[in-house]
C-alpha cells in the first residue's frame, strides 16, 4: 500500500509539472498572440509572431503529453472531465486548430485583408483559450456535479460562473504579462520601447487581479487551504509565489527581463503548486457529494501500469528537457525575419 | 440518429481526415533524409535546394498533421468515455510512451529543421532532419500497437464487474508485441512510404510535364520511384501477413473480407463482387475457387470459419468490409504495376518524354490516400461490432452521458471546419508547387499593402525592411 500511495502521488506531481511546462511555455506564446494585434505594420507583426515561431508547436505538445499522461494515469478523470465537459471541450479544440491555422497561414499571402483576417484569429484564439484554461481551472477548483457513477450530470452553462470567470480572466492577464516580457527580450528598437509599455500594465493588471482572486478563493472556497492548516510548512510556497509576483514589476522597472521572465515563469509554477496541493489528493471534486469525488486512489490506472509509466518517464523526460533546452538556445537572442519565418 | 452511430462517424470522419497528412510526412521523412544525406555527402546545390522544398511540403503536411491530431487524442474522452475508462490502463503505457518518445522529438526538432538552417551547422540540422523523421515513425509505432490492441487484445486481465469492469495491464511487451502489432505496423509504414513516395513523383512529374525545374524534377523522381518500387512491395507482403494474422486471430474479419458465410467449408477469393447480407451470398462476383484456403493454409480444401459461426449480433457489416478490402487490394496492385512501370521506362530512358505515363504520375499521388483509408475501414468496420475485439462492444462504449443534440453539434462544427482546413491545404500546397524550388528567395521578405490598406497604416514607410 505504500508503494501504491508513492505512484499515485507521483504520478499526480508528475502531471502537474507537465501542467506547469504547459503554461510556462504556452502561457507565454499565448500571451504573445494575445498582444499581437497591437504590432502597427505587418513586419512589427510578423516579428510578434516569428518570436514564437519556432517554439510554439513545441509548447503545445506539452499540452498533448499531460492530456496522455491524464488518460494512462487517472482514466476515470479524464473520461469524466472530457465526456461532462463536452462542449467546451470541442470549442477548445476548434480554437486550437484555428490557431495553429492561422499561424500557418497569415504570411502566405502577401494580401492585406488575409493577413489581418488571420491576425485577428490568431490574436483571439490566443486570448480564448488562457481564458478557457483558466475557466476550467475555476471550475476545477469549485467542484462539479459527480454522480455515484462517476459521470458529470451538469451542463455547459453550468461551466460559466462568476468564479470561473475571474480565474480565466486572471489567467489570461498573468499570461499576457509573461508573453510581454517574453517579447522585449525577442525585440529591439521602437517596437521593444512600445512592448515596455505594455509589460507595465499588464504587470499592473494582473496583479490587481491576483489580490482580487486571492480574496475571493479564500473567502468563498475555504477548502483549497485546509492543506495548508493542517501541514503549515507548505506556507513557504504561497510566500514564494509572492516573492516571485513582487519582483516582476521590480524587474520590469530595470529593464532586467531575462530575470522578469524567470520570476513570471515562477509565479506560474507557484500558483499552478498551490492549485494542486490545495486539492491533493482530490482531482476532480465532486459538489454532489464528497465521496463522489475522483481523488489520486479510484480514479487511478493500476500500480503496475503506473510504475511502468514511471520508468518510461524516467527514461524519456530527461531527453525531453535536454532538447527543450537545446531548442530554445539554437533560437536564443533577437527575432531575425529569414525566408523561412511566418 | 442515436449518439453512438454519430460518435462513430465523427471519429471516422475526423481520423480520416487526420490520416491524409501523418502518411505523407511520415513518408516524406524518409526522402529529406536521403536528400540531406546526399547533400552532405556530394556538397551539390541541387540536393540542398530539394531538401529545402521538400522541407517547406513536410512542414505544411506535419502542421496540418498536428493541427488534426490534437483532436484524435481528446476524442476518446469527449466520445468514448467509457471505452477510456475500460482500456485507460492499458494504453496509459502506449500513449505515455508515444508523448514522451515521439511528439517532443518531433516538434521540437523540426523547429531546427524548418527554422533552423542558419543557425546550425550542416551536420546538426541533418541530425535534426534524422530525428524528425524517426519521431514521426515512433509515434506511428505506439498509436499501432494501441490498435492492434484493440484488434488482439493481449497481455491483461479483467478487474471489476458490470459497468465497473475494465482491463489492467499484466505485461507491457505482451501489449507492445501482441498478436498484430508488428504486421499490421510493418503495413502501415509502408503505407506511408508509398504516399510520400507518390506525392515526390507526382510533382517532379507535373514540373517534368510543365517543363520547369528539371533538374531538380528528375533527380527527386528517381528517388521517388525507387522508394515507390521498393514500398509497393513491402506492401503486398506486409498485406499478406496481416491478413494471416487476420485469419487466426480475427476470423469474423476475415470471413467478411472474403463474403465467406459457410460455417466450415473451403473459402474463395473474389477479385470483386457485392455481398447480399440478405441472402448471405456474393452476387456479379469473379472468384477463384479455394484461393482464400490456400492463402491462409496453403491447401486450397482446408475450410476457413465463415460468417455463419458467428451470432449475427457478432458479425461486421459484411459488404462495406468486403468492398473496402477489396478496393485496396486492387489499387495496391495498380501501385506495384505503375512503380515498376515507372522504373522501366526510367531505365529505358523513355520516362521523360512519355506524357501520359508522367500524368499518371501526377494523378497516383490519390492512390495510397484512398487505398489507406479504405484499408483502415476494413480493419476497423471489420472489428464491429466490437470496439475491443470480443471484449468491448462499439455500443457499450459510447460516453453514456452524452446527449444526440451535443454529438450532432460537435460533427456539424467539425465538418464545417475541416472543410475550411482541406481548401486552405490544397491552396497552400498548390501555392508551394507553383513557386517551385527555386522561388523560395523572394518569396516572403517583402511586404506589399493593396492600395485599400496604405493610408490606414500609420508606419507603412517602413515596408519592405525586414
Amino acid at each position: 500500500m505504500e508503494l501504491t500511495f508513492s505512484l499515485n502521488t507521483a504520478w499526480f506531481a508528475l502531471i502537474g509539472v507537465l501542467f506547469i511546462g504547459y503554461a510556462i511555455l504556452d502561457g507565454f506564446d499565448l500571451g504573445v498572440g494575445a498582444l499581437h494585434l497591437l504590432g502597427r505594420t505587418d513586419d512589427e507583426r510578423r516579428v510578434i509572431l516569428n518570436s514564437i515561431g519556432p517554439v510554439w508547436d513545441g509548447n503545445e505538445v506539452w499540452l498533448i503529453t499531460g492530456g496522455g499522461a491524464l488518460f494512462a494515469a487517472f482514466p476515470h478523470v479524464y473520461a469524466t472531465a472530457f465526456s461532462g465537459f463536452y462542449t467546451a471541450f470541442i470549442l477548445l479544440l476548434l480554437v486550437l486548430i484555428f490557431r495553429a491555422v492561422a499561424i500557418e497561414f497569415r504570411s502566405k499571402r502577401k494580401s492585406r485583408t488575409w493577413r489581418s483576417m488571420w491576425d485577428t484569429a490568431f490574436s483571439l484564439s490566443s486570448m480564448v483559450i488562457a481564458l478557457l484554461a483558466g475557466v476550467a481551472l475555476g471550475n476545477v477548483v469549485q467542484g462539479v456535479p459527480i454522480g455515484p457513477d462517476k459521470e458529470y450530470a451538469g451542463d455547459f452553462l453550468r461551466l460559466i460562473n462568476p468564479y470561473a470567470l475571474l480565474v480565466g480572466v486572471t489567467t489570461l492577464s498573468l499570461f499576457v504579462m509573461h508573453g510581454s516580457i517574453y517579447l522585449i527580450l525577442k525585440t529591439e528598437g521602437d517596437l521593444q520601447g512600445r512592448i515596455r509599455g505594455w509589460a507595465k500594465k499588464a504587470v499592473g493588471a494582473f496583479i490587481v487581479l491576483y489580490i482580487v482572486l486571492t480574496a475571493v478563493t479564500l473567502t468563498t472556497v475555504p477548502h483549497m487551504t485546509e492543506r495548508f492548516r493542517d501541514v503549515p510548512a507548505l506556507l513557504i510556497l504561497p510566500v514564494l509565489t509572492v516573492l516571485a509576483i513582487a519582483n516582476i514589476p521590480r524587474e520590469v522597472t530595470h529593464a532586467r527581463e531575462f530575470r522578469a521572465f524567470l520570476s513570471s515563469g515562477a509565479t506560474i509554477a507557484g500558483l499552478l503548486a498551490l492549485f494542486g496541493i490545495g486539492l491533493y489528493p482530490t482531482i476532480l471534486i465532486s459538489s454532489t457529494a464528497a465521496e463522489f469525488s475522483l481523488n489520486i486512489y479510484n480514479a487511478a490506472s493500476s500500480e503496475r501500469t503506473l510504475r511502468i509509466m514511471l520508468i518510461i518517464a524516467a527514461i524519456g523526460m530527461p531527453f525531453v528537457l535536454a532538447y527543450t533546452i537545446s531548442i530554445y538556445w539554437v533560437f536564443r537572442g533577437k527575432v531575425k525575419l529569414e525566408s523561412m519565418s511566418y | 440518429m442515436d449518439v453512438v452511430l454519430l460518435s462513430r462517424i465523427q471519429f471516422a470522419f475526423t481520423i480520416a481526415f487526420h490520416y491524409i497528412f501523418p502518411p505523407l510526412s511520415i513518408g516524406l521523412g524518409i526522402f529529406l533524409v536521403m536528400m540531406e544525406g546526399m547533400y552532405l555527402k556530394t556538397k551539390k546545390k541541387l540536393y540542398e535546394q530539394m531538401t529545402r522544398f521538400w522541407v517547406r511540403i513536410f512542414a505544411l503536411t506535419f502542421a496540418m498533421g498536428v493541427a488534426s491530431g490534437i483532436v484524435m487524442e481528446f476524442q476518446f474522452g469527449t466520445n468514448w468515455s467509457a471505452y477510456s475508462r475500460f482500456v485507460g490502463d492499458v494504453f496509459g503505457s502506449a500513449l505515455a510512451a508515444e508523448g514522451v518518445f515521439a511528439f517532443f522529438l518531433e516538434s521540437g526538432f523540426l523547429a531546427i529543421l524548418v527554422f533552423g538552417w542558419n543557425r546550425v551547422g550542416p551536420k546538426v540540422h541533418f541530425l535534426a532532419t534524422v530525428l524528425v523523421a524517426f519521431g514521426s515513425i515512433f509515434s506511428a509505432v505506439w498509436i499501432v500497437i494501441a490498435n492492434s490492441w484493440q484488434q488482439t487484445p493481449a497481455g491483461y486481465h479483467l478487474v471489476g464487474e458490470g459497468a465497473n469492469v475494465r482491463a489492467e495491464i499484466t505485461d507491457f511487451w505482451q501489449l507492445v508485441f501482441n498478436p498484430s502489432s508488428m504486421e499490421r505496423l510493418s503495413h502501415v509504414l509502408s503505407g506511408c512510404w508509398l504516399a510520400g513516395a507518390t506525392l515526390v513523383m507526382s510533382v517532379s512529374a507535373y514540373y517534368l510535364i510543365k517543363n520547369k525545374h528539371v533538374e531538380f524534377a528528375k533527380a527527386s523522381l528517381k528517388m521517388g520511384i525507387a522508394v515507390a518500387a521498393v514500398a509497393s512491395l513491402l506492401q503486398l507482403a506486409t498485406g499478406h501477413l496481416s491478413a494471416d494474422g487476420v485469419a487466426e486471430n480475427q476470423p469474423a474479419k476475415l470471413a467478411a473480407f472474403e463474403g465467406h458465410y459457410e460455417a466450415s467449408a473451403p473459402g474463395d477469393m473474389y477479385l470483386f463482387g457485392w455481398v447480399d447480407e440478405a441472402t448471405e451470398q456474393v452476387k456479379y462476383g469473379v472468384r477463384i475457387p479455394g484461393m482464400l484456403s490456400w492463402l491462409v493454409h496453403f491447401d486450397s480444401s482446408e475450410p476457413v470459419t465463415g460468417l455463419r459461426s458467428f451470432a449475427e449480433e457478432d458479425r461486421p457489416p459484411v459488404n462495406a468490409v468486403f468492398q473496402s478490402y477489396h478496393l485496396m487490394i486492387v489499387i495496391g496492385m495498380a501501385l506495384i504495376a505503375i512503380s515498376f512501370g515507372a522504373a522501366f521506362f526510367l531505365w529505358r530512358g523513355r520516362l521523360y518524354g512519355m506524357k501520359w505515363f508522367l500524368w499518371m504520375l501526377v494523378l497516383a499521388v490519390l492512390l495510397p490516400q484512398a487505398a489507406n483509408q479504405l484499408g483502415w475501414l476494413s480493419a476497423e468496420l471489420g472489428r464491429q461490432p466490437w470496439a475491443v475485439y470480443n471484449l468491448l462492444r462499439t455500443s457499450d462504449a459510447v460516453s453514456p452521458i452524452l446527449s444526440a443534440q451535443q454529438a450532432w453539434f460537435s460533427l456539424i462544427m467539425f465538418i464545417l471546419v475541416y472543410a475550411l482546413l482541406f481548401a486552405l491545404f490544397i491552396f497552400l500546397l498548390d501555392n508551394k508547387i507553383r513557386t517551385g524550388p527555386t522561388g523560395l528567395e523572394d518569396e516572403t521578405s517583402t511586404y506589399e499593402y493593396t492600395k485599400r490598406g496604405v493610408e490606414s497604416l500609420p508606419l507603412d514607410g517602413r515596408k519592405g525592411k525586414t
